[in-house]
Order: C-alpha cells, then sequence, then structure tokens
C-alpha cells in the first residue's frame, strides 16, 4: 500500500481545491459532532446536578410517614392517619442496629417577624437529630440539645433564605424573631443546600424543638403526634435493613396484626433520588443518539461528495491505474479523503460543541459537563462514519476498469 | 528470447448477437531494444492490440509473454504490478495530473512501487533534467506547453526504468515542429538506452521515425516490414 503522508497529502489537494464543497460537506460532521458533545454536556450536567441534590437531601435516607385512613368508604390520603409519635421516633433509634441517626417532623406554615420584617416560611418541629440526618452543618451557633427538647424552649435554627430576608447585615445569632406571634431565640444557622430536586428552596425552613412545636404553633389533639419519621440508616448497604427493622418495630409498636396493613408508610428517599439519576441517565443517552442521528446524516452528506469526486476524477483514477495503482491504492486514496474531511470537520465540530455547550450555560443557566469521554466518542464517531461513508465511494473507483477511465471525458 | 511475444492473440467482444473480432490471432514478437510502429485505420484493432499489450485488458484467446511473463490469468492487482515496473504509458493527451506539479507527475509510478521519498524526488528531477525540464519541476501542466507536457509524460514512462515504452499517439495533439521534437526524442531514447519503444500512430511521417511498422486491417496483421531509411 502506498504511503500515508504521500495520500493524506493528495486528500488535502483534492479538498482544497473545491473548498466550498467540502467546507459544505463538513459543515455536516461538524454540526453533529459539535450537537452530539453539547446534548451529552446537558446530559451530564443534569445527572450530576441530581447527584448534588441527592448529597444535599442528605444520603441513606429513609421517612416514615403516617398511612391513610379511610372513612365511609372515602380514603382521605397519605399521612391522614395520626399513627407517628415522638415516642416511636425514639424507640427507632434506640432499637434499630441499622439506623444512625432519627428526627421526627412536626412542620406547619408560619409567619415570621423580625423588627419590621416579616417572611412566610414552612418551621419544622424536630430533634437535634436533623442535622445528622440531613447530613447538614451549622455555619454558626449550636444546635439543639436534649434539654431545649425536653423543657420545650423557644430557641431555633435559621435556613439561610431566612437569614436573608429578615436579617439585614445584623447577626441573628441570640437575636429574637416571632413564629405566629411566640417569641424564639436564634441560636444556629444552617448551611446553606441551594434547591432540592423539585426547584424547593431547602434553605428557606426553620427547626425548632419538636415539644415546642407542638405546644405552641400545632394545635392537634394527639399529645405527641409527629407528621413525618425522617431515619438515616448506617450506610447505604443497610438501607435495606434498615427499612426492614423500622417497619417490624413500628408495626409492634402500633399492635399490628400479622393480617393487617401498614398504618404507616416507609420511603426510600434516596431510593427515589436515585431513579431521578437514572432517567437523567437515560435522558443523557437518548440525547446523545439523537445528535448522532445528525452524525450520521453529515456521514451521507460525505458519501455523497466522495461519489461526485470519483465520478469527476474518473480520469484520474485511470491514469493512476495504468501507471500501476492497486485496487487498495486507490481505495485507501479515497477513504483518506473521506477520512480527512470527517476528522477536520470533527476537530472543528469538538470546538463547537464546547462553545455550545458554554453558550447554553451562559444563556439558559443549565449546568453543562463536558467530559472528555464524550469529545474521544464524538471525535472517534465521526472517524468512523468517515470510514464507513467513505468506503462504498472508494470501492467503486477501484472498480473501475481502467482503460473506461482513460477514455473518460 | 523475445521481449514481447504474442500467440494466437484474440480478442472477442459479443455486441448483441453477433461477435465483434476485434484482435483475430495475431501472432508476432518484437525483440528488446526495437522501435516499432504500428498503422491502421480506426477500428483496425491497433488500439485493441496496445491495451493488450500494454496490460490493461485481458485477451479472450491467446498468449502473451511480456519479459517471459505469461500475462493471461493474471489478476488485476498482478497486471497493476506488471504495468508498474515493465511500462512505461505516453498518451496522445497526455493524461498529466492537473493540478499536480511535473515533479509530482513523474514521481507517481514510483509511489506505487515504494519508492522511499527522497530517492523518489532524486530519480524525478533527474528524469525531468534529461528531457530538457530542468527549472520546470514545480510548475503544473497547464503552465507548460504541450510539447513540454509531453516531456513531462516521457519522463513519467521512464522514471521506473521500463523496458518498454508504448506510446499511443503520442504527437497527435502537437504542431508539427513540436511532433517532430518529440519523435527525436523517441530515436534518441531507443538508440542511448536500447529501450523498446512501440509507437501506434496513423501518420506515416510520424512512422518513418521507427525500425519496424506492423499494419494492422480488421484485427489482423497485414503487413510487418523494416523502414528503408534513406
Amino acid at each position: 500500500m502506498i504511503n500515508i503522508t504521500s495520500t493524506l497529502k493528495i486528500a488535502l489537494r483534492a479538498l482544497w481545491v473545491n473548498k466550498m464543497r467540502s467546507f459544505l460537506t463538513m459543515l455536516g460532521i461538524i454540526i453533529g459532532v459539535g450537537a452530539v458533545i453539547t446534548m451529552l454536556a446537558v446530559g451530564t450536567g443534569a445527572s450530576e446536578k441530581i447527584s448534588e441534590q441527592i448529597a444535599s437531601v442528605g444520603s441513606n435516607l429513609i421517612i416514615v410517614i403516617p398511612g391513610s385512613i379511610t372513612q365511609g368508604g372515602i380514603r382521605m390520603g397519605m399521612g391522614s392517619q395520626s399513627t407517628l409519635t415522638r415516642d416511636d421516633a425514639e424507640a427507632i433509634e434506640k432499637e434499630c442496629s441499622a439506623v444512625k441517626a432519627v428526627a421526627p417532623v412536626l412542620n406547619t406554615a408560619a409567619q415570621i417577624i423580625y423588627g419590621n420584617q416579616n417572611w412566610a416560611t414552612g418551621v419544622y418541629g424536630t430533634s437535634p437529630g436533623i442535622l445528622e440526618v440531613k447530613d447538614c452543618g451549622l455555619v454558626a451557633g449550636r444546635n439543639f440539645i436534649d434539654q431545649d427538647i425536653r423543657s420545650a424552649n423557644k430557641v431555633c435554627l435559621l435556613g439561610q433564605t431566612i437569614v436573608d430576608n429578615l436579617f439585614g447585615g445584623i447577626d441573628p445569632i441570640g437575636q429574637i424573631i416571632r413564629i405566629k406571634k411566640v417569641p424564639f431565640t436564634v441560636i444556629g444557622i444552617l448551611e446553606p443546600k441551594g434547591q432540592s430536586l423539585m426547584g424547593q428552596d431547602q434553605d428557606d425552613v426553620i427547626y425548632v424543638p419538636v415539644t415546642t412545636a407542638q405546644k405552641r404553633l400545632v394545635g392537634r389533639a394527639t399529645p405527641g403526634m409527629v407528621r413525618s419519621i425522617m431515619v438515616k440508616a448506617i450506610s447505604a448497604d443497610h438501607m435495606a435493613l434498615a427499612e426492614k427493622q423500622v417497619t417490624e418495630l413500628l408495626r409492634q409498636r402500633h399492635r399490628t396484626g400479622s393480617n393487617k396493613d401498614d398504618d404507616f408508610t416507609v420511603r426510600n428517599l434516596t431510593q427515589m433520588m436515585q431513579v431521578a439519576e437514572q432517567s437523567a441517565n437515560v435522558m443523557t443517552i437518548l440525547l446523545g443518539a439523537i445528535a448522532s442521528i445528525s452524525l450520521i446524516i453529515g456521514g451521507i452528506g460525505i458519501m455523497n461528495i466522495m461519489l461526485v469526486s470519483v465520478t469527476e476524477r474518473t480520469r484520474e483514477i485511470g491514469i493512476r491505474m495504468a501507471i500501476g495503482a492497486k485496487t487498495w491504492d486507490i481505495r485507501v486514496q479515497f477513504i483518506i479523503e473521506a477520512l480527512t474531511l470527517s476528522m477536520i470537520g470533527g476537530i472543528f465540530g469538538i470546538v463547537t460543541g464546547v462553545t455550545g455547550a458554554n453558550i447554553l450555560s451562559a444563556v439558559a443557566g443549565w449546568s453543562t459537563i463536558v467530559s472528555a469521554l464524550s469529545i474521544f466518542l464524538a471525535f472517534g464517531f465521526s472517524g468512523l462514519v468517515g470510514i464507513f461513508f467513505g468506503f462504498y465511494p472508494a470501492y467503486k473507483a477501484s472498480l473501475l476498469n481502467p482503460i473506461d477511465a482513460l477514455r473518460y471525458e | 528470447m523475445a521481449l514481447i511475444e504474442t500467440r494466437n492473440l484474440c480478442k472477442f467482444y459479443n455486441v448483441g448477437d453477433t461477435v465483434v473480432r476485434a484482435l483475430d490471432n495475431v501472432s508476432l514478437q518484437i525483440n528488446a531494444g526495437e522501435f516499432v510502429a504500428i498503422m491502421g485505420h480506426s477500428g483496425s484493432g491497433k488500439s485493441t492490440f496496445m491495451n493488450l499489450i500494454g496490460c490493461l485488458d485481458q485477451p479472450t484467446g491467446g498468449n502473451y509473454l511480456l519479459d517471459g511473463i505469461s500475462i493471461s490469468g493474471l489478476q488485476k492487482d498482478e497486471l497493476a504490478d506488471i504495468r508498474n515496473r515493465k511500462i512505461g504509458f505516453v498518451f496522445q493527451g497526455f493524461n498529466l495530473l492537473s493540478r499536480t506539479s511535473a515533479e509530482e507527475n513523474v514521481e507517481l509510478p514510483m509511489l506505487y512501487s515504494h519508492v522511499p521519498v527522497k530517492e523518489r524526488k532524486k530519480r524525478a528531477k533527474e528524469a525531468l533534467g534529461k528531457l530538457g525540464l530542468a527549472g520546470r519541476e514545480d510548475h503544473h501542466p497547464n503552465q507548460l506547453s504541450g510539447g513540454q507536457q509531453q516531456r513531462v509524460a516521457i519522463a513519467r514512462a521512464l522514471v521506473n526504468k521500463a523496458p518498454v515504452i508504448l506510446a499511443d499517439e503520442p504527437t497527435g495533439n502537437l504542431d508539427s515542429k513540436t511532433s517532430e521534437e518529440i519523435m527525436e526524442l523517441f530515436v534518441e531514447l531507443n538508440q542511448a538506452a536500447q529501450t523498446t519503444i512501440i509507437l501506434v500512430t496513423h501518420e506515416p511521417d510520424i512512422a518513418r521515425f521507427s525500425n519496424r511498422i506492423i499494419r494492422f486491417m480488421d484485427g489482423q496483421v497485414v503487413s510487418d516490414e523494416p523502414v528503408v531509411k534513406s
């Protein structure tokens, strides 16, 4: 076979002669490679964002909510039954070996006031365990202590959004805010967590002791009742065990007969998040696949132009054959030409794709991540497209009869 | 042993129901160092004969031995290899690659016989120099006159040291003065380097430069006689 540098030189010259045509053909590949890289960047960015959010919600999280009640054939929906109590939460913490931390939650919406500012938000009555459960730290102040819970102290932890909206530059620690007209002392500020998967602001929260919430903020008949219990398992491997232990313990505590359904629901939050992450990955693959269709169309463009080129250069092929070019000499020449088209297109496509991803980030505010893998993938794929779609024209050229080819006008 | 030997060489085509006998039982020998002119009207079979001699086509019958090698039954790539090493082509229309410099045109046969780049360039320059084209290595065919283009083509035919040059109406596109120059060049090549030259022409003036004239008619050799130089 003839040497590659000479062939490459021939190919580049042939492409240079028809600059406009070569450019337009390359454009198909440029758009294809660019689209693949941009789409993969969008998809990867999305799943990365979801992973971040899983971490921000708290890992290895199980949430227990009361079951539904049915009154006269009307089912009231999830959480309508008041079956979970603070004692349940304490029992879970004490007795379930696969559980690392527990926090009961009794939440309500409330208007809060500081000075002449006010703000409506969710107030969560809970226990000191909440910070561990949610993998959340404090940027200032201290967590609740058991004493706060036992004595139902009027103290609270604030999320960053609350701090921003109520305290313009004033240090909130030690300040008094009023929740539903009840004064609370601010003892700590939560680490900012950003938006949740569903677009909720996770920093727009106030934590107060669960006992205080029950006495002062939520008027409910059943004492000790909570709206949900959040449970953190020791590790991801202990999730299933923790779920089982919690279910068994609560059935036992609620004296649920073996033939009866649970009066509560255990949800594996991490699992739900992982499902979301998986669907984001599927989306990435889907976007990439759709984009690669344009790459294939670009390849068809190459094949088209190469076929034209073979016809135009029939005489040249004839001369080369007469002088001693073998079948593969001719094939290699045209395949290299197609490959050159697709590879140069691929390089410009990478530039286009990276630029496109950056523009999307800047304009639409989507997080995009251009991975090295996606660049290799797109570039390699464009090379394959060049070889695949270049082969048929090259094959056709090599089949020409030198006598006919020499006579071709 | 003859350099070129054909035994009952035939080339028949089927056109519809009739068989066209483009070449009909041609047996002849051409020895190394000969300068042969092949003449005949169009359709006489001379082009078919040249295509077969040039290993561009396969006969439908008979045998052809080139330098002792039987050509019949060889594969496409084997024929390409023989063309590359044994035959230099000179065409009426020059058949140079446009957009390619004179030197690169001359390098072409060596590209396909895997001569290293440096030697390729050296030999191409030498060949062009010998034919009086020194200094025009970088010119493209469209920057050269017809005579100069034909010289480039001759340089290309010579550069792989092929023992046979097949020239198909090499002066057909040239004026009479340039034609004469090219023919003198062939005579010189024939005499100085003992290169075997087979020339197809229909002009008696051109044919007279050779030493032997073979005439074709209806696919057969009708006369084969030496040229009597006056």
